[in-house]
């Protein structure tokens, strides 16, 4: 993972000396001096980060951290919230994502997400897939057919339901749900994949399956996973963001953080002193 | 029995108490109106007895027993009647006699001392008549243009084909009056109204009179040719008649024209009486009423129930839902919405005869009247829209009903779950297609519970509706084959209004009250199958969401 990246307009990690040396890879999302604010109470405050792409980034820390709510930033979820207000700048490919200018719905595919609960559509398994491809207006059925089957090999799911894609997707169990969830957003081919706290909800066996997809699936997307699981940070990410009250504390390669963090905060959270 | 309190026991038995309570209410309701709403068509044998008058003279009764009762021996001295008895009460009896032209009642109750012993003689003969009611007594001779045909036994058998023969005939002048007959004279008024509008227009120029006055020419040729044939047919069906000898002796000769059915009651065997009784009641449901809807069958009442429930329904669901999606989804939550919501809620507690009103007042005169300026000038002064019709009512009945359906979809909207519309969302979906694609499907089984409640409560309403367009005799269907087929200007025959009229409004109260509860359980019949039609596809749609929290 040492060998630089080969393209010239790629900003090196390195670049922001603060949170993160020496490091080399290829910046997918940079974050500038974050703010948001919910009515007067202030969520994140001055956050400012790379992350690597096709990488695994996790983000860490306490409930009420603001680690989801910075995800939230990446794909404009929080656009929803009414009182909700954002400062400062998420580029992707050099393009400020708050602009006036920018396509939201354009942006969110492109920017795919997980979330805690799976939310498959209380439609047929096929349809789930489909869902984004037909929104974006898609319906010749055999390009239909091919991005369904190649989104759910992606999210290695497709051999448990090859033969029942007309079953409902609330059929399926938890863990297959949020296969089906993650299949659902990578058949728009995504840069990004948001996944939050994506294994909170499910058995070890199904949360075992859950990472090792997130495994397979870094070298194609960069992905950004919020966690509550330590062990698990540790498990499937390659960098690892530590969080603590709305402000970003630490950021490097997950063994680096893990295991000598630079700031107390960090350790103290990661030994289990609090959080 | 403080640990027996404390256990919940009671409270247990209080709840199930309740439930029990409603059941059996439920069930009686629908238990006392098929008891006596589905026996009226069951074949009453025909009593023939002695009766003393009170002036001692005796006389002979023909009828059907329609009840007994206990009255005092007191009061029935005090009629005048000589009863020798030590007993302090006796029976008496309703009869339904009949001939209501001979005798002026039809009812009569009689004290069962002054009676002799029933008696039920197979030759017996009932008749039903399209005007007068029944008549009772016993078939003596069939004749042809007055010479007798047949007699005694033979009669029967001769009275039943030659009525065959007079009901075929019936039916065509009946065809011909309301169809064929009924088409020129909608095709002369609107040649008429053509003429009208044009004159209103100056440009009735003499080609278009001449147009016009073929055209009237031709309608009135037509016209004529038809009523030759009625002519021919009202000749044909007066041939033949029956001889029937009534109670008191008298001999009566009664034209099969104006008999619907006869037959004789106390002669048919089981079987016959099972089909008597299934094609009374298909009658029933099938016919147009007659005798100032007494007798005869509720089609049109049936038809228009539904239509305009149908129409209602049709009306109400994408204007609820849509208000329900406004308020919901794209208006800001605030005051504003909290009061529309408030008044929407109270819009549901307003009595309905408050819309009934409404109704009348603006949809029909302010509303039906503009359209008619606007677009029936022709027909002027007599109104199009402009006076009470199928139409006003439903719409009536859509803004009764509207509340139920907007606070069923908003409820329905509030309980799609967050995640699923962010995860639509998240997909690149924008809110529209979030909405269409997703919410709605979701909410839909929510909008179907609406649809049920305003069906319910649409149904069995009837105190607006007199206001805005039901009558006692509607002369057509809202819906028949002169273009354009569907007639929303016209007034229509409803069941809620039929039991308010067959019951109250008749002047032959005793034959109708068992019409009284046959129309009513018909209507909670028909209430009952549209509403279960609604569930079935609210259940189909159920289904589809079943593992989704929450809905």
């Amino acid at each position: 993972m040492s060998e630089a990246s080969p393209k010239t307009h790629a900003i090196k990690l390195a670049d922001l000396g603060r949170t993160q040396a020496e490091e080399t890879d290829e910046v997918a999302i940079r974050v500038e001096n974050l703010d948001l604010y919910y009515g007067d109470a202030q969520a994140l405050k001055n956050v400012s980060m790379n992350l690597p792409k096709n990488r695994v980034t996790a983000f860490i820390g306490p409930s009420g951290c603001g680690k989801s709510t910075l995800l939230r930033c990446f794909n404009r979820m929080n656009d929803l919230v009414e009182i909700c207000r954002v400062d400062g700048k998420i580029l992707m490919e050099g393009k400020n994502i708050y602009d006036r200018d920018v396509n939201v719905a354009l942006l969110r595919r492109r920017v795919g997400m997980v979330f805690q609960k799976p939310n498959p559509f209380p439609k047929s398994i096929y349809e789930n897939v489909a869902y984004g491809l037909r929104i974006m207006g898609v319906n010749n059925k055999s390009t239909l057919d091919e991005a369904v089957e190649k989104a759910l090999r992606g999210a290695a799911l497709w051999n448990e339901v090859k033969d029942r894609l007309d079953e409902n997707g609330l059929s399926l169990s938890g863990g297959q749900q949020q296969r089906l969830v993650i299949a659902r957003a990578i058949a728009l081919e995504p840069d990004v994949l948001l996944l939050d706290e994506p294994a909170s909800a499910l058995d070890p066996i199904s949360t075992a399956k859950i990472e090792e997809l997130v495994n397979e699936m870094k070298d194609q997307y960069t992905i950004i996973i919020v966690t509550h699981n330590m062990q698990q940070a540790a498990r499937v990410s390659d960098y690892t963001a530590f969080m603590y009250m709305g402000e970003l504390i630490e950021i490097g390669r997950t063994n680096d953080v893990f295991l000598t963090p630079t700031v107390k905060q960090t350790e103290d959270y990661i030994t289990g002193r609090f959080g | 029995m403080r640990n027996w309190y404390k256990s919940g026991e009671p409270w247990v038995w209080t709840t199930a108490g309740a439930v029990a309570l409603s059941l059996i209410m439920v069930y009686a309701v629908v238990w006392m109106t098929a008891a006596r709403g589905l026996t009226h068509f069951w074949p009453k044998p025909v009593a023939e007895v002695t009766y003393q008058e009170r002036d001692g003279s005796a006389s002979r009764l023909i009828g059907e027993i329609r009840e007994r009762e206990e009255v005092s021996l007191v009061r029935l001295r005090e009629q005048g009647y000589t009863i020798d008895s030590k007993n302090l009460f006796a029976d008496r009896y309703l009869i339904k006699l009949g001939n209501k032209d001979l005798t002026g009642v039809d009812f009569k109750w009689f004290p069962a001392p002054m009676l002799g012993e029933f008696t039920y003689p197979k030759d017996l003969l009932a008749i039903e008549r399209r005007e007068w009611g029944n008549f009772y007594g016993h078939l003596k001779a069939v004749k042809e243009a007055g010479v007798v045909v047949a007699e005694g036994p033979a009669a029967w058998e001769e009275a039943q084909k030659r009525l065959e023969r007079s009901n075929v005939l019936f039916r065509e002048a009946l065809r011909i009056e309301k169809s064929d007959i009924g088409k020129i004279n909608y095709a002369l008024e609107k040649v008429r109204l053509r003429e009208r509008g044009l004159e209103i227009d100056n440009t009735l120029t003499e080609a278009a009179k001449a147009e016009l006055a073929r055209e009237r020419e031709a309608g009135e040729a037509k016209y004529l040719a038809l009523q030759q044939k009625m002519d021919q047919i009202r000749v044909d069906i007066e041939r033949d008649s029956v001889t029937v000898e009534t109670n008191d002796g008298q001999l009566v000769d009664i034209p099969l024209a104006k008999v619907a059915d006869m037959y004789m009651p106390n002669a048919m065997s089981v079987w016959q009486k099972i089909g008597f009784y299934v094609h009374k009641f298909y009658e029933f449901v099938s016919d147009d009423p007659r005798e100032a809807n007494t007798e005869g069958g509720i089609f049109p009442a049936i038809f228009g129930t539904v239509m305009m429930v149908l129409l209602m329904s049709v009306m109400v669901t994408p204007l609820g839902i849509m208000a329900a999606i406004y308020m919901r989804e794209y208006a800001k939550p605030g005051p504003v919405i909290r009061a529309i919501r408030i008044s929407v809620n109270n819009l549901a507690g307003v009595p309905s005869i408050v819309y009934g009103v409404f109704g009348l007042g603006f949809f029909v005169y302010v509303l039906g009247g503009s359209i008619d300026e606007l677009f029936f000038a022709a027909a002027l002064p007599a109104p199009t829209f402009g006076s009470p019709g199928i139409l006003w009512a439903s719409l009536t009945l859509a803004i009764l009903t509207l509340p139920v359906v907007i606070v069923a979809t908003e409820e329905g909207l509030s309980r799609v779950p967050r995640t699923i519309r962010e995860g639509s969302l998240a997909l690149g979906a924008t809110k529209a297609e979030t909405l269409w694609r997703t919410v709605l499907p979701i909410a839909s089984p929510a909008m179907m519970t609406g649809l049920i409640l305003a069906i319910a409560r649409a149904a069995g309403e009837v105190a607006p509706l007199m206001l805005v367009g039901v009558v006692k005799l509607a002369p057509s269907l809202p819906l028949d084959g002169n273009f354009p087929f569907l007639h929303l200007e016209r007034k229509f025959m409803h069941l809620g209004f039929h039991i308010y009229d067959v019951g109250f409004q008749s002047p032959n109260v005793e034959a109708a009250r068992a019409l009284v509860y046959a129309t009513s359980l018909l209507l909670v019949i028909i209430i009952v199958v549209l509403n279960l039609f609604a569930i079935r596809l609210r259940n189909r749609l159920r289904e589809k969401m079943r593992g989704l929290e929450g809905v």
